[in-house]
């Protein structure tokens, strides 16, 4: 059985960042991750990462900006530690190989984001987490006489010892069918989030909310998980997304008449103004008519008010999705844009160290948690910033814990359930539903009901739905009987964590009667702070329906206001 | 919507049978992916079928496939597009070359591409003293090597090089990009070292046979080949190392000739690539050697009328017009200056935007034009004047 001090499940940003700095602390480190972890989804995050390093900027005015973009519902704690680490993780990043834009002095320069007092974005053309994921990726490969990579292995449980403690995970060999029990002393979730339960999205088919579903299953609680980020810029073709340094580098937003409609939403930052304003501005144009298309279903994205040169240089990724995957050429005419899902703000709650408040053992860190440091709405830029503070300082906590402790026994019960779980499915009769038509339908459902704008009647039908889907999924069919590559029956088993998460989103969204962030109630249109400036948190026990309770908001040095942009 | 049929390679490793063929009609409007049709073959008819994929929108690097032959991402080829090389009006998708397949289209990327980006110490061994702000380095070096980390290391150009198919140990196009990654980087400390390894290599820089497959292959302009002609180029040129292959010598030679005869001579090309770049060469110890060892080649060659006597006494002749208008590229391409030294780059140079944003960008046309001669996507149309720079909204 493999035994390590920190076992780490996930491989995009916050899990390698995590591995480096458990490693640098000494400890032994297994990373493990469903796919090799270049592929993670992190490497598609492009406009860039956060960091008030000018001498000119304050990490004051960085954490401002981000409780102001959360609504007032982030937790100002962990802002503040986010943003006043920000500078020294990003010359960490330098220093380990990033090749960030210079300016001509041949330092590192910044463009301007959304939501944001001043430009402090650092970035590699429009791959900025490309970037950063290959580069720790290159470190990674040189760590590796202390961090184990298990690639291409799928985790299908959490484990714990009899108090209850985390200490380890079951996981399977994708290549060759086999299940391992990992043991460890301490375990950090940095899985990702579950932008697959939304169709379309502009998440990667591996986000499943794996991480979120199997820390949920084992008591653990969801936070702020009605937050759910509508990026402004997706492809109305297909929901791929065109990043926020398009507007970054100066595009415009037009409605059907021509008009650059933010005028009326944002006057001063306009199309910069915070996600959830632009995508909630959008819609309005879109419901009252002004959209364009043939079912007037999306805006333009004007790209051409950019240098060309700078957009060849600056926006290339782009200026190739808009040829590959909408015939446009960006940089000679406005593209076809709408809100889409993009993000989740909620996850499993931590505290500032990543570790889980009630499983002992367990942390999480990147969107699989929530710290929570974006509240109702995350900026641009601050996710990538989120997985690597978060990412380092769970790792570094978990290899401090694990020093003074002994290798615990794992127990082998939960690797025998997993193995009959799977052997179930795998031996279903073809009398269900297929394993497709179950996440299409909760796909569409979920962009329907429990997306910018929601209501009562709407989330109901949603909760319904879900359940009925969570129904239909446990005697769906696959069709794959054979254990290489069984990615059947891996799909059957992301379904179910996919409708966990789903639930729980459903359920925060009714329980929240009011409008803050990514929320927007029909029904309750205003912020109400007297009643709702407070977490909602999910909890269950075992398979029984979610538990719903409230946590206060930590504030510091900043008192609500009245949000303009 | 559109109909289209897709022909899968399968292979199951546990039935104990070959790999065979299985065609499903899908149904989607046709400048949907590829990607897009195997997944809705997996979802309506058989959820068995083998392929990695992630992002769908050709970042990840997950589903390198060969389409009709050729290799590319499966999320970044429209049916369309593939319809048009498809033989017999099926789409044939099968897995990349050169690497194991493990099931249908999945292949062991480890065994082979992995492990020889490993073989290239792929990490930065950093510059001394580490500054304790940022590394103060050329906005031009950075842009530079971000045409290599735009690499998403996928497989497609390892799954058609050549040079891997005669000599599977060749470091190959993708590891030898990331190489490159780490030598035109300012902040690393070894570029020395690094190119010293690549040339002395029989399996290195050297080892390739310029083919451009690679080129071809690769989905994000990455031009692998162009980064290993500037690892030669900075080997030979900048830090003057000698390769025991004679991969350096061998390329003055051939490069010189070309100068001064407009055309290969071939019979002076071993004889100078071993003995020195001369006429003489060929009665130096060495080039004497391999020209003795190379007698069975040589013969063949004037059996089968490849090479003839004659041409070995004298080089092909050019009409003078066209023998000067090749020495009018050299005295360009030689006559440039260090700063042009990115002048293969996809990705052109700009300006930054400030934080105080006080002064536009200069939209400096003539600087695009004189970075623009590359023949690649973006750089090909840089000469465009900018148009007048418009601020972000203000805030």
């Amino acid at each position: 059985m493999p035994s390590h001090d920190v076992l780490i499940i996930g491989a995009g940003l916050a899990g390698q960042r995590a591995a480096l700095a458990a490693a640098d602390a000494g400890a032994s480190v297994a990373i493990l991750s469903k796919v090799h972890p270049v592929r993670s989804h992190s490497v598609a995050a492009a406009g860039g990462i956060n960091a008030a390093l000018k001498p000119q900027d304050t990490w004051e005015s960085h954490a401002y900006d981000t409780v102001k973009g959360s609504d007032f519902l982030g937790d100002q704690d962990a802002i503040e530690i986010m943003c006043r680490e920000a500078p020294d993780e990003l010359l960490h990043l330098e220093h380990i190989g990033v090749t960030f834009h210079r300016n001509d002095a041949g330092e590192l320069g910044t463009r301007a984001f959304g939501g944001a007092s001043a430009a402090r974005t650092y970035y590699v053309a429009d791959i900025t987490g490309q970037a950063i994921l290959h580069v720790l990726y290159e470190q990674i490969t040189k760590y590796h006489e202390t961090v184990d990579s298990y690639e291409e292995w799928f985790t299908t449980s959490l484990v714990q010892d009899d108090e209850g403690t985390c200490v380890g995970c079951v996981a399977r060999d994708i290549r060759t069918g086999e299940m391992e029990l990992f043991n460890a002393k301490s375990v950090i979730l940095a899985s990702g989030g579950n932008g697959q339960t939304f169709k379309p999205t502009t998440n990667a088919l591996i986000c499943t909310g794996d991480g979120i579903a199997q820390a949920y299953a084992i008591g653990a609680p969801l936070m702020d998980m009605e937050m759910v980020q509508y990026h402004p810029t997706t492809l109305t073709e297909n929901g791929f997304l065109i990043t926020e340094g398009a507007r970054g580098e100066g595009a415009h937003l037009l409605n059907s008449d021509g008009e650059r409609f933010m005028e009326k939403y944002a006057p001063n930052k306009m199309e910069l103004a915070s996600r959830d304003v632009v995508s909630r501005a959008e819609q309005t144009e879109i419901n009252e008519g002004r959209g364009i298309g043939p079912d007037g279903g999306g805006l333009y994205l004007d790209v051409t008010v950019v240098p060309r040169k700078r957009t060849l240089e600056a926006l290339r990724e782009i200026v190739n999705i808009g040829k590959d995957f909408a015939g446009t050429d960006i940089t000679r005419e406005p593209i076809s844009i709408r809100p889409g899902q993009h993000y989740i703000m909620g996850g499993v709650k931590t505290d500032v160290h990543g570790q889980v408040p009630t499983v002992a053992g367990l942390y999480a860190a990147g969107e699989v948690a929530c710290v929570s440091v974006h509240g109702g709405n995350r900026l641009g830029a601050n996710s990538l910033l989120d997985t690597l503070i978060f990412g380092r300082r769970a790792g570094q906590h978990a290899a401090q814990r694990s020093r003074a402790m002994p290798m615990p026994t794992t127990p082998t019960s939960r690797l025998r359930q997993d193995l009959e779980h799977i052997d179930a499915i795998i031996a279903r009769d073809r009398s269900g539903r297929r394993i497709s038509e179950i996440k299409d339908e909760l796909g569409t459902m979920m962009n329907r009901n429990v997306a910018v704008y929601r209501d009562a009647d709407g989330l109901a039908t949603a909760h319904e739905t879900v359940r009925r889907l969570k129904e239909d999924a446990t005697t769906a069919y696959i069709d794959d009987r054979g254990t290489v590559f069984n990615q059947d029956v891996l799909g059957a088993i992301e379904l179910g964590y996919m409708l966990d998460t789903a639930q729980a989103t459903v359920v925060a969204a009714i329980e929240r009667k009011e409008s803050r962030g990514a929320q927007f109630r029909t029904d309750f249109p205003e912020r109400n702070d007297d009643e709702w400036l407070k977490h909602i948190d999910i909890s269950r026990n075992g398979d029984d329906e979610p538990h719903v309770t409230h946590s206060p908001v930590t504030m510091t040095q900043w008192e609500p206001e009245e949000r303009k942009y | 919507m559109a109909e289209f049929t897709l022909r899968l390679r399968r292979y199951d490793p546990e039935s104990g049978e070959a790999a065979y063929w299985d065609e499903h009609t899908i149904d989607l409007e046709p400048h949907r992916s590829v990607l897009e049709g195997i997944l809705q073959a997996r979802a309506r008819f058989d959820g068995s079928i083998g392929i990695r994929c992630s992002c769908r929108a050709a970042i990840c690097g997950s589903c390198g496939v060969r389409i009709n032959g050729q290799p590319a991402l499966a999320c970044h080829t429209h049916l369309d597009q593939a319809m048009k090389g498809a033989r017999d009006g099926v789409i044939e998708i099968e897995p990349m070359g050169n690497m194991p397949v493990l099931k249908d289209l999945i292949v062991d990327m480890d065994a082979v591409h992995w492990k020889k980006v490993r073989r290239v110490t792929p990490w930065l061994i950093n510059k001394e003293p580490i500054p304790e702000r940022e590394y103060i380095v050329p906005h031009e070096a950075m842009v530079d090597v971000t045409q290599s980390m735009a690499c998403i290391q996928c497989g497609a150009c390892v799954s058609d090089c050549l040079s891997m198919e005669v000599d599977p140990l060749f470091i190959g196009p993708a590891a030898l990009a990331k190489a490159y990654r780490f030598v035109g980087d300012p902040r690393d400390a070894q570029h020395s070292e690094r190119l010293n390894d690549l040339a002395q290599d029989p399996h290195g820089i050297y080892d390739c046979t310029h083919c451009f497959k690679c080129i071809e292959a690769c989905p994000k302009g990455v031009a692998p080949m162009s980064q290993i002609m500037r690892l030669r180029r900075i080997s030979g040129r900048d830090h003057g190392i000698v390769d025991a292959n004679n991969g350096e010598r061998h390329e003055i030679a051939f490069t010189n000739l070309v100068r001064d005869h407009g055309l290969l001579w071939e019979a002076e090309l071993l004889p100078r690539s071993y003995g020195g770049d001369s006429w003489l060469a060929k009665f130096g110890p060495a080039a004497g050697r391999e020209l003795l060892s190379s007698l069975p080649v040589i013969g063949k060659a004037l059996l089968r009328g490849k090479v003839t006597p004659m041409g070995a006494l004298k080089a092909h002749k050019l009409p003078d017009e066209d023998l000067q208008q090749v020495k009018r590229i050299y005295a360009t391409v030689e006559g440039r200056d260090e700063a042009e030294r990115y002048e293969l780059n996809l990705y052109i140079s700009g300006y930054d935007e400030d934080m105080e944003g006080a002064e536009g960008p200069p939209p400096d046309a003539a600087a695009a034009g004189a970075q623009g001669g590359d023949g690649g996507m973006a750089g090909a149309e840089s000469g465009q004047p900018g148009q007048s720079p418009e601020r972000s909204p203000s805030r």
